[in-house]
This record gives structure tokens, C-alpha cells and sequence, in this order.
């Protein structure tokens, strides 16, 4: 009984505070209400007895890519006016979106009603084993059955990091970098020097 | 807990769910008392290591100087700037205060004696402890003025840094271990060092990581040398400038007890937490309760904290940056590589990392069970 109300309970905040993210004026409310849906969905992976991908959902999105976008968002300078004159331009493609979105949950839904989709093999093998953990089901299955897709993916991820870096990489020759190595080696007796300048002539400079 | 309610004659579900209100209570109002006692004993030894007297005014000692401070604070009037957030600039406090205490549940006391006992229990410390930002980051924005607003840039760019490498140090940990579960950590570290002192923290392929996690956790709860974000020679009060009363008195609280959680994790992950010191029984050790032990590990790791912020001088953020990613995050990175190897090496057949596991469900059965370690009662 209390799973079912509690179930109801985080999915309709899920989609109450998806809503929001789309509805709020305000860029970093939508920002933060976007953080309140990635919490309910980790409420919901918990309820499935899942609890360490809602663990990795809340390090990984709430606590790093949210305040990534928190932290490019609040340094917007935001021109509601500007946003308003945006909204006739984009319409027609926004209608695409949504159709194409609409389109997919159709879908979705009807591919659902016709039975669910059986991820596990017929051999067993890749259903999560009674009585493990999380973690150790997981990891048997990411470091044994699928172990080159795994790093196959983590390939594809290093070569969008290295990119991303090759990108927006900018050799400037005009900035001075900071060679810390050599500003700790620095001693007095490098940079200063005792004179007794006689009047009227000054120091070497 | 639970048992003895069922004993009383309640239903299951309303045993636990007392049960898991007392132990809230039990750990959330100890843990007020001790930051009020913990801002005491900052400002002693601080004033010690600055030859001065500290306060000794209000009780005897002074003892009784944070309850003054926080009184004072909380017959303030509560001001909102007229150009803030306002729903934001409340909230804000409000979250640092409870992202604070929510990370306390998973904390064990003793064997047995912790409010959840889950079994991804660091990674749930981890998620908590990443949401803290949140509260400097959104005071910050709302508070709608120009050093609220550099500070939560700061805090935002400086909590991310070190929380990567903070990752890759528990990485190492729970390696280790061979478990995510806070009490199994502890029982991994049972005569860990030459099966003499109990603790991580005597591995020679995890002393650096202490090191690392002990500079990361200063970074991580901006305390000196990392107080970039309330730096006052620069940013007035930093994210709080505009805050006052009751408002201002929950970060101050939410602060501090961030502050004893990271003390707490220090003693636990590499100082063998509820364990005492020595694995020998010479001197009845193990009759003394693992909560004091604990306590005293923390009051340990919280006197470095105080004699560091009392001595080092505050970092540049350059300076601070460049740690983060170019010296902790390739260095931990290392040891992640280091560690799995020699794992690799001595533990090939994964008995090790089993048996681990097996001390770990048979020691903690005593635990309240929560939810969230239904999967793991199921065998």
C-alpha cells in the first residue's frame, strides 16, 4: 500500500516539477526545479529497489551537470523582453518538437500495452542474481558479460573529452603563463640586491 | 530499536517507523548540542594558537558563549533585501542546514548503532555531501547583490574541483574494502596495518590518499585555508553578506556540522571509525563503547581542522584551482591504477574481497533495517 501511494506520490512531483522546468520564467528556477525532478526520479529508483543507480542519478546530475547549469544559467543576463520576441520565431519548430515527442510516447505507450520488452537473456545470465547487491550485480555484469561495450563507451566519452579540449583550446602567445615550479625556486637573494645609491644618481633599475 | 517496540506490542511498520523518529531525534539533537560545543572549541584553540584568551565571559570557561551567540541571533530582526529572491534567499539556509544533517543518517556509531544501514552508504554520503553547494550557490544568486553572487561563483567552481578527486580517493577506499556499506569499511580495517593498529590509514598505497582526502575535506567544507568563498578581506561575508538572524544562525549551524561530518569520515574511512586503535587486547580496548572512540577520533580530526585554519595562511583561487585539477585529480587518478593493481595481484581468486563482505552482513544484523537494505535481507 505505502509503496503504491509513495510511488504516486514522487511521479506526480517528477512531472509536476517537469512541468515547472518548462513553465518558470525564470531561468534558474527552471534550473532548480530540473534538480527537484532528478531527485523525485531518484525517489523512484529507490521504490524499485534500485538503489545505487538513484545514488549515481543524485551525485552525477544533482551534484554535478545541475550546478554546471546553475552556474551558466545565473550568470545570464536575462532580458524577458528578449525571450518574448524569440517565442513567434521558434514557434513552428517548437510545434515539430513537441510532435515528434508526442510521437514517441504513442509509441512508447503502445509498444508497452503490447507486453514488456524481456531485457534479461533466456540463459538467466544477465538477470540481476537474488541476494547480491546492487553494486555487485552491476559490476559483474559491466565488468564480465558487457565488458567491451563498457569500455567501448568509455572510449567514446574520452575521444568527446578530448575534442571538446582540441576544440576550444587557444594557444595564446600574449598571456604570460604562471610557472609555479619556477615561482617557488625564486629566492631573495635572486630578486633583491642591497645598494647605497650616491645622491643624485639613482639605481639600476 | 525496532525489536523492542514490536516487544510492546506495536505492528512492524509503526515500530520502525518510531523507531526511525527516535533515532532521528537521537542523532540530529547531540549533533546541535556538539556544533555549539564544536564553535567553542574552534575559537579556543584558535585564540591559544593566537595567544589570546578566547571567550570566557558567558559560563564558566565561556562554555556557555555559542548558546549567547545563538540567542542573540535568534532575537533578530530578519532582514530580506528589497531586491532578493525572495522564496531562494529562505531557502537557501534552509537547505545547507538540512543537507547538513540528511548525511548523518548513514554514519554508524558503533557496531550496529546507525540510523540506516544501506549498502551503498558512501555513495550516499557522497550524493549529500555534493548538494551543499546548492545552498551557497542559490543564497548567493538570490541574495541579488555583487559579493553574495563572486562567492556562490566560487563555491560552485571550487565543491566541484575537489569533489573529483574526492570520488577517485573513495574509489580507492571502497576498493579496498570491497564494500560501499560504511560499518563494512570499518570491519575491513580490523588489524589492517601488520594486524597490529586498525585503520587504512597505515596501507602504504593509502596514506597519500588520507592525506589527499584530509586537504580535500578543508576544500570541500570551505574551511581556512580553502575560505575562498567568505574570503572577508575580499568578499565582505561572502554568501551570507546579506543574511541575518535565524537565517544567518543556519548556515553557521549547517557549517560546522558539515565540518564534524567531514571529521567523521576521516576517522572512519582511513582511522578505522568505532574501532579502537590497537588490535590488542592487552588493555580491554574493545570493552570501551565504539562511539566514544569515534568521538574521539572526531574531536582529533576537528583539532587539525582548527589548528590548520589557525596557522595557514588563506590560498589564492588560482592557487586552490591548480591543486584541485592539476596536482589531486592526476595523483588520485594514479592511485585508483595503483590500487586496483595491486588488488589484482594479491586478491586474484576475489576470496578476500568475499570474506570482506561476509564479516560485514554478519556484524551488522543487529542494525535497524532500512528500507533501502531490503534486497539484502531477501537472502
Amino acid at each position: 500500500m505505502i509503496q503504491t501511494i509513495t510511488f504516486y506520490l514522487f511521479a506526480a512531483l517528477l512531472i509536476l516539477s517537469a512541468v515547472f522546468v518548462i513553465m518558470a520564467r525564470n531561468p534558474v528556477h527552471s534550473v532548480l526545479w530540473l534538480i527537484v525532478c532528478f531527485f523525485n526520479a531518484a525517489a523512484l529508483m529507490i521504490l524499485i529497489g534500485a538503489e545505487f543507480i538513484a545514488m549515481l542519478l543524485v551525485i552525477v546530475y544533482v551534484g554535478a551537470v545541475a550546478v554546471l547549469f546553475l552556474f551558466v544559467v545565473m550568470m545570464l543576463d536575462i532580458d524577458f523582453a528578449e525571450l518574448r520576441a524569440g517565442f513567434v520565431k521558434n514557434f513552428p519548430f517548437g510545434i515539430i518538437l513537441a510532435i515528434v515527442l508526442l510521437a514517441e510516447l504513442v509509441l512508447g505507450f503502445g509498444a508497452y500495452r503490447a507486453g514488456g520488452l524481456d531485457i534479461g537473456m533466456a540463459d538467466g545470465t544477465a538477470a540481476p542474481i537474488i541476494g547480491e547487491s546492487n553494486i555487485e550485480s552491476l559490476g559483474a555484469l559491466l565488468y564480465g558479460r558487457y565488458l567491451f561495450l563498457f569500455e567501448a563507451a568509455g572510449v567514446v566519452l574520452l575521444v568527446a573529452m578530448v575534442g571538446a579540449i582540441v576544440l576550444t583550446l587557444r594557444q595564446r602567445s600574449e598571456v604570460r603563463g604562471q610557472n609555479i615550479a619556477h615561482q617557488i625556486a625564486r629566492r631573495p637573494e635572486d630578486a633583491t640586491y642591497n645598494a647605497s645609491p650616491e645622491t643624485g644618481k639613482g639605481v639600476r633599475l | 530499536m525496532t525489536a523492542f517496540f514490536v516487544d510492546l506490542g506495536m505492528a512492524y511498520g509503526w515500530a520502525w517507523f518510531l523507531a526511525t523518529v527516535i533515532g532521528v531525534m537521537l542523532i540530529a539533537l547531540p549533533l546541535m548540542l556538539g556544533v555549539a560545543m564544536i564553535i567553542y572549541a574552534d575559537r579556543k584553540i584558535w585564540a591559544a594558537i593566537a595567544l589570546r584568551r578566547g571567550p570566557n565571559v558567558v559560563g564558566p570557561f565561556g562554555l556557555l558563549q555559542s548558546f549567547a551567540d545563538g540567542l542573540k541571533v535568534f532575537l533578530q530582526e530578519t532582514i530580506i533585501p528589497s531586491a532578493a529572491n525572495k522564496g531562494l534567499f529562505l531557502i537557501a539556509p534552509i537547505i545547507t542546514f538540512t543537507v547538513a544533517l540528511l548525511a548523518w543518517a548513514v554514519i554508524p556509531f558503533g557496531p550496529g548503532m546507525v540510523l540506516a544501514n544501506i549498502n551503498v552508504g558512501l555513495l550516499y554520503v557522497l550524493a549529500i555531501s555534493s548538494l551543499g553547494v546548492y545552498g551557497v550557490v542559490i543564497s548567493g544568486w538570490a541574495s541579488n547583490s555583487k559579493y553574495p553572487f563572486f562567492s556562490a561563483m566560487r563555491a560552485a567552481a571550487q565543491m566541484i574541483s575537489y569533489e573529483v578527486s574526492i570520488g577517485f580517493i573513495l574509489i580507492c577506499v571502497i576498493l579496498y574494502a570491497g564494500t560501499s556499506n560504511l560499518n563494512g569499511i570499518i570491519l575491513a580495517q580490523v588489524g589492517h596495518g601488520f594486524g597490529l593498529v586498525n585503520g587504512f590509514v597505515f596501507n602504504i598505497l593509502l596514506f597519500p590518499m588520507w592525506v589527499m582526502f584530509l586537504i580535500s575535506s578543508l576544500a570541500e567544507t570551505a574551511r581556512a585555508p580553502f575560505d575562498l568563498t567568505e574570503a572577508e578581506s575580499e568578499l565582505v561575508a561572502g554568501y551570507q553578506t546579506e543574511y541575518s538572524s535565524m537565517s544567518f544562525a543556519l548556515f553557521w549551524l549547517g557549517e560546522y556540522a558539515n565540518v564534524l561530518l567531514m571529521c567523521a569520515l576521516n576517522a572512519i574511512l582511513f582511522f578505522g571509525g568505532w574501532l579502537p586503535p590497537l588490535n590488542i587486547d592487552l588493555i580491554p580496548w574493545f570493552d570501551i563503547p565504539g562511539i566514544i572512540w569515534l568521538l574521539l577520533k572526531i574531536l582529533f580530526f576537528f583539532f587539525i581542522f582548527s589548528w590548520v585554519k589557525a596557522t595557514v595562511p588563506r590560498f589564492r583561487y588560482d592557487q586552490l584551482m591548480r591543486l584541485g585539477w592539476k596536482v589531486f585529480l592526476p595523483l588520485s587518478l594514479v592511485f585508483v591504477v595503483l590500487v586496483s593493481g595491486w588488488l589484482m595481484l594479491t586478491r586474484y581468486d576475489g576470496n578476500a574481497y568475499q570474506s570482506n563482505c561476509m564479516v560485514a552482513r554478519g556484524a551488522i544484523d543487529g542494525a535497524p533495517v532500512s528500507p533501502l537494505c531490503r534486497i539484502e535481507d531477501v537472502q
